[in-house]
């Protein structure tokens, strides 16, 4: 038998059996030890004795034996001594032979990002509980060392245990503010490995793997329009991925894509998930960020985009969330359905300070200041691109770049 | 689960424990806090702290005493007092934090104790 088959079952059932393992002792890090023990179990056995009818049960069988084992020993260990008495008890929680296990990978979501924890690990940890992602691949995808990345999600699932953060659903009203943290660690798994690297067989993104979790969150949690509008949007970029990037590797902007490269399965998901969240009539980030690339899709139909809605939805948007990227994106939006100079004005409103080292203020401005009227606009273009250049950390965004560039000196 | 509230007060707070006119309105809030804890069953233990002022840190230093005036370390803020609570999680532990009378303008620090060797 494969071990392709093996594998699979083991990833549609890793992140529920996390789950359950880990929510008695909150303890993540010795649940996915005992789990590994029983994949490594189960590669030795299947093959031989074939699948058994419910491989999720047997996998948590053979990892809750080892927790009690692992427990029996570390009982010996004054510091780290828990009562068997309530092991016995965990043991008995789930009944295996119910045909379904409850599905805890909510609450593994919510402990993952709750805000006892480090924002800059909430990503990592969620990839790695919830998909069995490993240190490597993730560290990878993060362009950080698979051994700091190790170190820090090790020092995550220590605090989430000793810090005692509770494997229970935020209580309704809290339930805003704890689901932003999650939407913006699946977001950030999305982008990660997105830029930064020239060459794509090089890239070690995790695009599937975040869309997979927006999918679970949704499916758990079906009525949040934030969570609908995230997986919009990814889907979304998603659907545009191949036409990113010419043959030769070359950065291509939007605005010169191939539409037909637009992957019309994944167009149509996200405009219908996107349909679905706006049926709850509550605006938020993600939701706007979705429609206004569900606006720049129109122009498939009708070979240009709808500018003013864009640039509608960007104010919106920034109403949202007035972050650097929104602001400069919404110039940009502006400057398209208004003029350079319109956009020039919003991008001049922008704290100078903030801007000095963010690459794409200084793309946007160049451009804009190329296509205005204004006194000195070309030289000043040429300045502005330099600094966008320099910032660059892509080499095919460089060479579009330097390419602008010289067609304002020709 | 045991957690211990350390309350953090900045100056101004701190003055606020001699007799001035804002003293009334800070022991009141207090007086409410503690109650209210009190009353939930959920206080082991806690104290509250005379001013930074007060404080004498002593080291250790190749065998020889080092005494000096004043807190451990010279931030901002400084420990002005604390609980310890048995509660459930951390959540119900922050959502506590959330209610101290320093949490607007000084801060709490939540900190698991170390369980019973």
């Amino acid at each position: 038998m494969a071990t392709g088959r093996v594998e699979q079952a083991v990833r549609e059932s890793y992140g529920r059996l996390v789950a359950i393992l880990s929510s008695r002792d909150r303890d993540i890090g010795t649940a996915e030890d005992a789990l590994a023990d029983a994949i490594v179990a189960a590669l030795e056995q299947w093959p031989e004795q074939g699948i058994p009818e419910r491989p999720e049960a047997w996998l948590l069988a053979v990892a809750r034996r080892r927790l009690v084992d692992r427990s029996r020993r570390a009982a010996t260990d004054a510091a780290l001594s828990r009562s068997l008495a309530l092991l016995t008890e965990f043991v008995g929680e789930v009944d295996l032979a119910a045909p379904r296990f409850p599905d805890e990978r909510l609450k593994l979501l919510f402990v993952c990002a709750h805000p006892a924890i480090d924002p800059t690990v909430h990503a990592a940890l969620m990839l790695q509980s919830v998909l069995g992602l490993s240190a490597a691949r993730i560290a990878a995808a993060f362009v950080v060392s698979p051994d700091a990345m190790g170190r820090r999600l090790t020092r995550a699932k220590v605090k989430i245990r000793d810090a005692g953060i509770g494997f229970e659903l935020p209580d309704p009203r809290e339930l805003a503010g704890r689901l932003g943290p999650v939407l913006d660690a699946i977001y950030t798994a999305y982008g990660s490995g997105w830029d930064g690297l020239a060459d794509d067989s090089q890239r070690h993104d995790l695009t599937t793997e975040a869309i997979w979790l927006a999918r679970t969150l949704n499916e758990l949690m079906p009525a949040q329009p934030e969570a609908l509008g995230l997986l919009a949007l990814m889907l979304h970029l998603e659907a545009r991925k191949a036409a990113r990037r010419a043959p030769d590797g070359a950065y291509v902007p939007l605005s010169e894509q191939d539409t037909g490269l637009w992957s019309p399965a994944l167009l149509a998901e996200a405009e219908a998930t996107l349909r679905r969240a706006a049926t709850f009539r509550k605006a938020g980030r993600y939701q706007l960020e979705a429609a206004i690339q569900s606006a720049h899709v129109g122009r498939r139909l009708t070979g240009q985009p709808d500018r003013a809605t864009i640039a509608a939805l960007y104010d919106g948007l920034f109403h949202h969330a007035p972050g650097l990227g929104v602001a400069v994106g919404r110039a940009a939006a502006k400057a398209e359905a208004d003029g350079a100079e319109a956009g020039l004005r919003l991008l001049a409103a922008i704290d100078a300070e903030r801007v000095a080292d963010y690459q794409p203020y200084w793309a946007v401005r160049a451009e804009l200041l190329a296509r205005s009227e204004v006194a000195d606009g070309q030289g000043d273009a040429i300045l502005a691109y330099d600094r966008a250049i320099a910032l660059a950390e892509d080499p095919a965004v460089r060479r579009h770049l330097a390419e602008r560039r010289a067609r304002l000196l020709s | 689960m045991q957690y211990a509230l350390l309350f953090y007060e900045t100056d101004t707070s701190f003055a606020a424990w001699d007799h001035n006119p804002e003293s009334d309105a800070y022991w009141g809030a207090w007086k409410v806090y503690v109650e209210d804890m009190l009353a939930s069953g959920i206080v082991r233990g806690g104290e509250g702290l005379l001013g930074p002022q007060t404080a004498t840190t002593l080291r250790v230093r190749g065998g020889q005493n080092e005494v000096q005036d004043g807190p451990f370390a010279d931030t901002k803020e400084q420990l002005g007092g604390f609980f310890v609570i048995e509660v459930d999680d951390i959540d119900t532990a922050l959502a506590w934090a959330a209610k101290a009378p320093c949490a607007p303008y000084g801060g709490v620090e939540i900190r698991p104790t170390l369980p019973q060797m």
